[in-house]
């Protein structure tokens, strides 16, 4: 698989809401627990919409719950050298 | 593993098991000992008529009988809801498993062509058929295990 290239600080956030579970999170954001592992660990990039649900949740800006790793973009890379 | 990935190894447990045993009954019962009967086309269709309702009513009981036992033994349901991501890798295993059938068809329509017996297409056919339902499960099986 390729790396993820969304960062996120869902862990760090559940933590600081009350050590919220995965399994609450995901009831609130409509999504199966696995999924949200699966984004916590980043081996699964979710939609723009879920993006803001879980924003939502926490009641934060996207920004501050997900990052775009831009030093494993190889499209970026790629447009930086021509 | 989480129970997604136990259930795809269900189903693929299962159907191997319901295949097999199929292959193996109709074999016994109606081709040993009367191999004329590769070439009649009732026998096919029939054959595979019976396959579709056996194995989808098969694969219902066993999954009744594995979410029984597996709310024994984890104390956990097994998860009824799809979101997103298991409605991608769906779609993606469906696209493999799509080739990979009609790869399985082109061919045996092409042995027809080349003057190969009928029955002969047929056991392709079954056998693409088999083929891309097993690989359909294992593509969702890596992704979910390795990510999408």
């Amino acid at each position: 698989m390729g790396k993820c290239l969304i960062n996120n600080n869902i862990r760090k956030l559940r933590f600081m809401a009350g050590e919220m579970t995965q399994q609450e999170l995901a009831d609130r954001t409509g999504v199966t627990r696995q999924t949200l592992i699966a984004i916590e660990n980043g081996k699964y990039s979710p939609t723009l919409e879920l993006a803001f649900r879980i924003a939502r949740v926490f009641q934060l800006p996207i920004d501050e719950v997900f990052s775009f790793n831009e030093g494993e973009d190889t499209l970026s890379t790629k447009s930086k050298t021509e | 593993m989480d129970q997604k990935e136990r259930q795809i190894l269900v189903t693929i447990i299962s159907t191997v098991l319901i295949t097999g045993f199929y292959v193996w009954y109709v074999y016994q019962k109606h081709v040993v000992g009367n191999l004329e009967i590769l070439n009649d086309f009732k026998f096919w269709g029939r054959s595979f008529l019976w396959l579709i309702p056996l194995a989808v009513v098969t694969q219902i009981v066993i999954h009744i009988i594995y979410a029984i036992i597996n709310r024994i033994v984890t104390n956990e349901d097994v998860p009824s809801k799809t979101d997103e991501m298991d409605k991608l890798i769906e779609l993606k295993a469906i696209r493999i498993s799509h080739l990979i059938f009609t790869f399985g068809f082109i061919g045996a329509i092409g042995l027809l062509a080349f003057g190969v017996k009928p029955y002969v297409m047929f056991i392709i056919l079954f056998s693409s058929g088999f083929l891309a339902s097993m690989v359909s499960e294992i593509v969702k099986l890596y992704y979910y295990r390795r990510g999408i």
